[in-house]
């Protein structure tokens, strides 16, 4: 039986307002090459000046993940040639980094496990290789875009304690406010470390697999590259340490370069670039800003709003998706009801669209709306489920759809009787086992009466209905 | 009158009283600089730039408006400080076409303080050089005998004060680059303490050792240019120092007495010229006789500082140049097969030999494996040697040494030679790695007529202590000449 032993790094762009080392806008999309400068583009004779706000940003990310912040911190130039690399270096740190230590608490399959931190350092992003067809371009938008990377330690042993280590990251990121954390875009990437080992015996030799941009993407590779280097394993060969390349569409990694050719970086200190000294107090200082996180609404949906631990967990687990809920509540302060309506409802559709980026499209004002008339039995079920796909993308208001369309639940008692009898004519065998007891039943009669009524029908009347009609 | 004879100071005057216009100055500077094109002193000139400054300066006199510092004098700099719209080649193939597309700090203050930018001096390339004979544009000839460098790398910067193409100039000054020509073409060069100007704008060596400082004719015209150029630039350099500058030519002290003048003796060894050594004992003669005391100091890791030197100047280098890769400005080669092929052949065909060398030893010195035994081992003489210096200067307010071993030497002479070479800068690197400021002022000539420099070395931010001493030497000497 082998084990699997994962490391990640995982790089997040900070969202500054400026860029790392220059007051250019650090912002995604722009025509190309519009928000660049001299420094960033390594102009001859440009220097950087370190922006505060990704020092503070980085800060807080170690702070929240309970970091040590290091007094002393040094940036050091990382040399390689590439064309998306201006500078022919990348800024970045190596021995001192802003912030070691530290580390996440994941569950798998119920199972609670320590996921420990070897690092939280700030560097910044490469520019970016656009293939047209004259060739390759470089846009240097990107270039120079405050990141940290976050490196683990190699706790995690499934692709499924990566991912679940992974969203745990992202989530506490999104809380904190310091990146968008969109996978899309590229502002959260992984590079990923596997290796596999027989119990009892030490670590194997790991690969590595770089610029993985989906959870789903790095779920599958880490399960393909264990699969692999088990398979080699028992055909006797050894693993090579290499770095691979993970083609998503394939499912396959291929072998990109071996340790014998791998970049010498040649780091040392960054001379234009004094050394930062970050003061206790500053620290405290930012501490002592740091927002609610996951856990603390957590604690507050249970204690005040009476939801189980289960469901708090669930609506804060993503700051999107708790602060939406949070902001329906502003307009209807039925927490149980919406709570039950976000997990059920809204999750399906969610869960439906397979969104690398959770968005839910419709305003948290129109959901209170639709949830009001759905609670007020206005509308029944059906209606608001339908309603959820209709207003999606829109901003529709949903009591004028209501109106509009007719969807008003059907409460009428003698309208509905009529419509009742008539199925009842149309389907004495059904009628017939009802009498007989058989409840599952009533179940064909509410769907007839449903589908009569394009779904307007109140079902627990049509229940009613039912049952004094086979009296 | 022959003007362009004048110091800054001089010229400022006769501006200020009207006896001649910046226009008419700024023509007869560029007439001088065609007399001595033979120098090679230039890599360009901006004559249409420098005339229409010179008017405006001339216009803004006329209507009374206030006047920088510098107003209307012409100055030159170094072809490795940007500004704006001209070329700034660092004497190199691979820069030979670029245009700034922005300026440097330092030169936007000598526009700033009205001052009329001629040109760009020559330089070796990428400041990589003792002699200047490594620029791409050819070698600069020492204006005091054209048989002879005007040491490098600022031989531009030096020549064109000397041979009155302009009243001071620009240099920098990574490990002697603009004491040693000034040392050999007999003018004033100072370096200030590191972080005392902006580098941002100025292509860098070694970003660690980089200095911009300035050639003159006279150490007040140094104080004053030196002054203009300085403070911190929040916006643009991190390593410039949030230091308070002093008014330096206000400040000129006018004696010596009490001085205390550090003698280390490991300046004073037997490869030092004889004539070179008399020149430099008859100074600190002079210094006691007027009441200055003279004190041994000790600076015993003196010898390494070379090494260290070259490993830490070499790594940055290396660093630094990388950005030369044909992919985004400067020299292209042709007929290239993928990137790697592209970097390696425009590479190849863009860098000169010595910057070559300088990148190779800079990449083996940082390299996996090797970086502990010398990149880190430099670093800590470094310390030591910062040390050593900040141990000497608590029994003395200056040093004083020779600013090089020998007077200038011929054209051709060490270019075979490169180690040769190097230990032009024994005296002058140290006080790169102590972060010093100092300055070689002149001190007399040999039998051929070949300037001898001094150079006085202060601690950090004391360069008053500097201008104070070299001025009045300079002023007693030319008394009693």
């Amino acid at each position: 039986m082998y084990k699997v032993v994962i490391g990640l790094e995982t790089h997040c762009e900070l969202k500054t307002s400026t860029k790392c080392f220059c007051a250019c806008k650090n912002q995604f999309g722009g025509e190309p090459n519009t928000q660049c400068c001299p420094v960033c583009v390594g102009m001859p004779g440009a220097l950087p000046i370190l922006n505060k706000t990704a020092v503070e940003y980085a800060i807080k990310a170690g702070l929240a993940v309970g970091c040590k912040i290091n007094e002393y911190s040094v940036f050091e130039r990382k040399n390689y040639f590439y064309p998306d690399l201006a500078k022919a270096y990348q800024i970045s740190q190596l021995e001192y980094p802003l912030c070691v230590g530290g580390g996440v608490e994941i569950e798998v399959d119920g199972t609670k496990k320590f996921i420990r931190l070897d690092r939280i350092h700030l560097e910044e992003d490469a520019a970016k290789l656009v293939h047209s067809k004259t060739g390759p371009k470089v846009d240097y938008n990107r270039g120079g875009v405050p990141l940290i990377e976050i490196v683990s330690m190699p706790d995690l042993s499934s692709a499924e304690e990566a991912v679940a280590y992974l969203k745990k990251l992202r989530s506490t990121l999104l809380y904190l406010g310091v990146s968008d954390c969109k996978m899309q875009e590229g502002s959260l990437k992984c590079d990923v470390n596997v290796s596999v080992h027989k119990e009892g015996e030490p670590f194997g030799t790991r690969t590595e697999m770089k610029n993985l941009n989906s959870f789903s993407a790095i779920f599958r590779a880490i399960k393909s590259e264990a699969k692999r280097q088990q398979e080699e394993l028992e055909k006797g060969n050894k693993i090579v340490q290499e770095t691979r390349r993970w083609d998503d569409v394939l499912g396959k990694s291929f072998s990109m370069r071996t340790k014998e050719d791998a970049q010498d970086y040649r780091y040392f200190p960054d001379p234009d670039i004094i050394p930062i000294h970050v003061r206790p107090n500053y620290v405290e200082s930012i501490s002592k800003q740091l927002p609610k996180m996951a856990q603390e609404r957590a604690q507050i949906y249970v204690n005040d709003f009476g939801l189980t631990e289960k469901d708090a967990v669930l609506l804060t687990d993503d700051k999107y998706i708790s602060d939406y809920f949070e902001a329906i509540l502003q307009d209807f302060n039925e927490p149980k009801f919406v709570c039950n309506w976000m997990l059920g409802e809204v999750f399906k559709k969610l869960n439906a669209l397979e969104q690398e980026d959770t968005e839910i499209l419709i305003s948290p004002q129109n959901m209170a709306k639709l949830l009001k008339l759905y609670k007020s039995e206005t509308i029944g079920q059906s209606v608001a489920r339908k309603l959820l796909d209709e207003l999606w993308g829109t901003d529709k208001n949903p009591e004028e759809v209501v109106k509009e369309q007719g969807l008003t639940q059907m409460s009428d008692t003698n309208q509905l009787e009529g419509i009742i009898k008539a199925i009842m004519d149309e389907n004495p065998k059904a009628v017939q086992e009802l009498k007989s007891g058989n409840n599952k039943t009533m179940a064909f009669f509410v769907g007839q009466a449903m589908k009569k009524t394009a779904g307007k029908a109140n079902p627990k009347l049509v229940n009613e209905i039912v049952q004094k009609l086979i009296k | 009158m022959d003007f362009l004879k004048l110091s800054l100071f001089e010229i400022k005057q006769k501006l200020e009283s009207n006896e001649i216009t910046s226009e008419e100055l700024t023509k007869m500077c560029f007439n001088q600089i065609k007399a001595t094109q033979k120098l090679n002193a230039l890599v360009s000139t901006c004559e249409e730039f420098a005339l229409s400054t010179a008017k405006k300066v001339d216009q803004k006199r006329k209507n009374g408006e206030k006047l920088g510092a510098l107003a209307g004098v012409p100055v030159i700099i170094k072809d490795n400080i940007n500004l704006e719209g001209t070329r700034t080649t660092c004497a190199s193939k691979f820069l030979e076409n670029f245009v700034s597309p922005y300026t440097a700090t330092c030169a936007q203050k000598l526009l700033d303080a009205d001052a009329v930018i001629l040109g760009k001096a020559n330089m070796d390339e990428f400041a990589m050089g003792s002699s200047n004979e490594n620029s791409a544009f050819g070698p600069v000839l020492n204006p005091v005998n054209q048989d002879y460098v005007p040491g490098g790398s600022s031989g531009g910067s030096a020549t064109c004060v000397k041979a009155n193409q302009c009243f001071a100039s620009l240099g920098t000054d990574t490990g002697g680059s603009i004491r040693e020509p000034a040392s050999f073409c007999g003018v004033v060069g100072l370096k200030p303490t590191y972080g005392r100007v902006s580098r941002f704008g100025v292509v860098a060596f070694a970003s660690s050792l980089d200095q911009v400082g300035v050639f003159s004719r006279t150490v007040k015209d140094n104080a004053l240019m030196l002054q203009v150029i300085s403070g911190e630039d929040q916006e643009h350099d991190m390593t410039s120092a949030k230091m308070p500058v002093p008014n330096f030519v206000e400040n000129l002290k006018t004696d010596i007495k009490g001085m205390k003048i550090g003698v280390a003796k490991q300046f004073f060894d037997d490869k030092l010229n004889s004539e070179v050594k008399q020149s430099l004992e008859n100074a600190l003669k002079f210094f006691e006789q007027n009441g200055a005391i003279l004190v041994d100091v000790n600076l015993p890791s003196l010898d390494v500082a070379s090494s260290a030197y070259y490993i830490i100047s070499s790594a940055e280098a290396t660093s630094n140049l990388a950005r030369f890769d044909g992919v985004k400005y400067g020299f292209q080669a042709q007929n290239f097969d993928g990137i790697i092929d592209l970097y390696f052949k425009s590479r190849t065909q863009g860098f000169g030999p010595e910057v070559k060398r300088r990148i190779m030893l800079g990449n083996y010195v940082l390299s996996s494996g090797y970086f502990d035994a010398y990149y880190r081992k430099a670093k800590r003489v470094q310390k030591i040697i910062q040390q050593e210096f900040a141990e000497a200067f608590e029994k003395c307010d200056v040093m004083i040494c020779p600013t090089v071993a020998t007077t200038a030497f011929k054209l051709g002479e060490k270019t075979d030679d490169p180690v040769a070479m190097y230990l032009s800068d024994i005296f002058t690197v140290p006080i790169n790695l102590a972060k010093l400021p100092a300055m070689s002022i002149p001190c007399g000539q040999d039998k051929k007529g070949l300037p001898i420099g001094m150079q006085i070395i202060a601690k950090q931010w004391n360069e008053q202590a500097i201008f104070d001493v070299a001025n009045f030497f300079e002023q007693s000497t030319k008394e009693a000449k």
